[in-house]
């Protein structure tokens, strides 16, 4: 309706841009149709997000699983991460003498440093670190970001179950070795490489942490 | 009725409309222009979905402080607004809604009066640049001086075009006689009015007096709080007034499908929030003229073409 008139500036008339006004209609055609869509807009804090599997929020400590190896304090790139303990000793009857047990006294991850590379969880041999998608947790001090073993034991309750495997991915390392292994007597040339197809999930080994 | 009653409605009703109508249609830009954007305007204040987003405005601005500079001229620096504000109430005075003399004040020379009023427009713009001492100011008010005068033929000729059709100058003789073939005839006269008024409004695309990205706000830098709010608020009953002139004039006014006689101010009223809507549109989907465009518009399209349409709409109303 308004082409013809709002055709501004004839000198930039080229010639592959096909009918006079051609632009100003679809200028109007985009807006509209993106008036007709619903927006992007997300109402955060009236709605909570919908965050992908895997968000990176807040790192949980399952204390009990923590054997204090201190692999994940000395993987830290950032060394945020604090941890004391001392030992215990543990008289098991009938044994010659008492068992020593590390305790954990103190777990301390500082997010005011913390740069959410997940190494510490990648690298812990005993799942005792998690990723929860838990994120409001802004502080007013800079103090207060030091979370303790029980302020990160308390992340664990909003730990998400773990994402299902994708279908079209590798299959989980734990399977690979485990077929592996039970292929190894019968066939001991057999090459060690990944099986074409997932194996089927039969009783599952556990992982063999200490091997 | 006694005359004082009725004069007192009349009045009344025009006031109620020039202070709801540019609220309707605020909230529509702020919820039109979000969605067009892919986004979703204000939705909080007033609970559902923002819809008093524009009282809250109106309450901050009051409560702002009202700076006057000090180099400026107070008077007219403090008149101004209410000059940009003032002759868009006075033409809502004169617009038609409906059939047997619904209106505020019918006037055998409506259409006369209402060009003659919204020209002072260009006065409030000057006044305010002027006034300002401001070099951003004084740059805006000159970019808008320079497009409302040359766009202000292309208005009057377009109106003329239908005056003519008419064979009168009262809106609501033009309502009357409008038929839907001069939806047809008047095409391009309606073009042109549409634009030119879009200009005459400093609305975007034609907003380059404005240009907040290079004049910081043109002819309104200095303006704050209510004053400020004034001029928003005129830009507002500019676009009402703008869209009720083109349906008055080219859309049949209060001509509808049926029921002329009874719903006739809901087919103006209607009208008037399509070609709001239009207006509103244009200003999301178009970027801003540069000046030198604005100006070869105005003289070699939108002038040209009106002096074209009165040419045609004289030829055909010799020949009936």
């Amino acid at each position: 309706m308004t082409d013809r008139s709002e055709r501004s500036d004839p000198g930039t008339a080229d010639g592959d841009r096909g009918l006079p006004g051609a632009g100003l209609v679809k200028g109007l055609a985009v807006t509209l149709k993106t008036m007709t869509r619903r927006s992007t807009t997300q109402q955060y804090p009236d709605v909570a997000p919908e965050l992908p599997p895997r968000s990176r929020g807040v790192i949980a400590l399952s204390e009990e699983n923590c054997t204090v190896c201190m692999l994940c304090a000395r993987e830290c790139p950032d060394w945020c991460i604090y941890i004391d303990s001392h030992k215990e000793e543990v008289a098991v009857p009938g044994a010659a003498r008492p068992r020593q047990r590390n305790v954990l006294d103190k777990f301390d991850i500082d997010f005011s440093l913390c740069m959410y590379c997940g190494i510490c969880i990648e690298v812990c041999p005993f799942d005792a670190l998690y990723w929860s998608p838990e994120f409001e947790y802004a502080e007013y001090d800079i103090k207060d970001l030091l979370h303790d073993k029980d302020h990160l034991g308390q992340w664990m309750g909003t730990v998400p179950p773990p994402p299902a495997h994708d279908p079209n991915g590798e299959p989980a390392k734990e399977e690979t070795s485990a077929a592996r292994k039970a292929a190894v007597p019968a066939a001991p040339a057999a090459r060690p490489a990944a099986p074409a197809v997932r194996p089927e999930p039969g009783p599952r080994p556990e992982p063999e942490a200490g091997s | 009725m006694p005359l004082w009653l009725e004069l007192v409605i009349r009045v009344g009703g025009v006031l109620v409309a020039f202070l709801t109508l540019p609220l309707l249609v605020g909230q529509a830009e702020h919820k039109v222009m979000a969605h067009m954007q892919g986004r979703l305007g204000p939705m909080y204040a007033g609970g559902f979905h923002g819809w008093a987003q524009l009282i809250a405005d109106g309450v901050k601005f009051v409560q702002k402080e009202d700076v006057t500079p000090r180099e400026a001229d107070r008077a007219v620096f403090r008149l101004a607004p209410a000059v940009a504000l003032v002759p868009y109430l006075l033409v809502l005075l004169v617009i038609p809604l409906g059939p047997n003399d619904l209106v505020g004040q019918p006037l055998d020379i409506g259409l006369f009066f209402v060009l003659a009023v919204v020209g002072v427009g260009v006065v409030a713009v000057l006044m305010s640049a002027w006034a300002s001492a401001n070099k951003y100011s004084l740059l805006g008010g000159l970019r808008g001086a320079a497009q409302l005068l040359g766009y202000e033929l292309p208005l009057v000729l377009a109106a003329a075009s239908v005056a003519m059709a008419a064979g009168t100058l009262s809106l609501s003789g033009i309502v009357e006689a409008w038929q839907p073939w001069w939806l047809l005839w008047q095409a391009p006269a309606m073009i042109v009015f549409f634009v030119a008024g879009l200009a005459e409004i400093r609305r975007p695309p034609f907003d380059m007096p404005i240009a907040d990205s290079e004049l910081v706000f043109g002819y309104m830098t200095e303006y704050t709080g209510l004053r400020f709010a004034f001029f928003l608020l005129a830009e507002y009953v500019g676009i009402v007034v703008i869209a009720a002139l083109t349906t008055v004039l080219f859309l049949g006014g209060w001509q509808g499908p049926f029921a002329d006689a009874q719903l006739g101010w809901l087919w103006t009223l209607l009208k008037v929030s399509a070609v709001s809507f239009l207006i509103i549109w244009l200003r999301v989907a178009y970027p801003r003229l540069r000046e030198d465009q604005l100006q070869r518009l105005c003289w070699l399209v939108l002038v040209p073409a009106s002096l074209a349409q009165l040419v045609l709409t004289a030829a055909v109303r010799v020949a009936l």
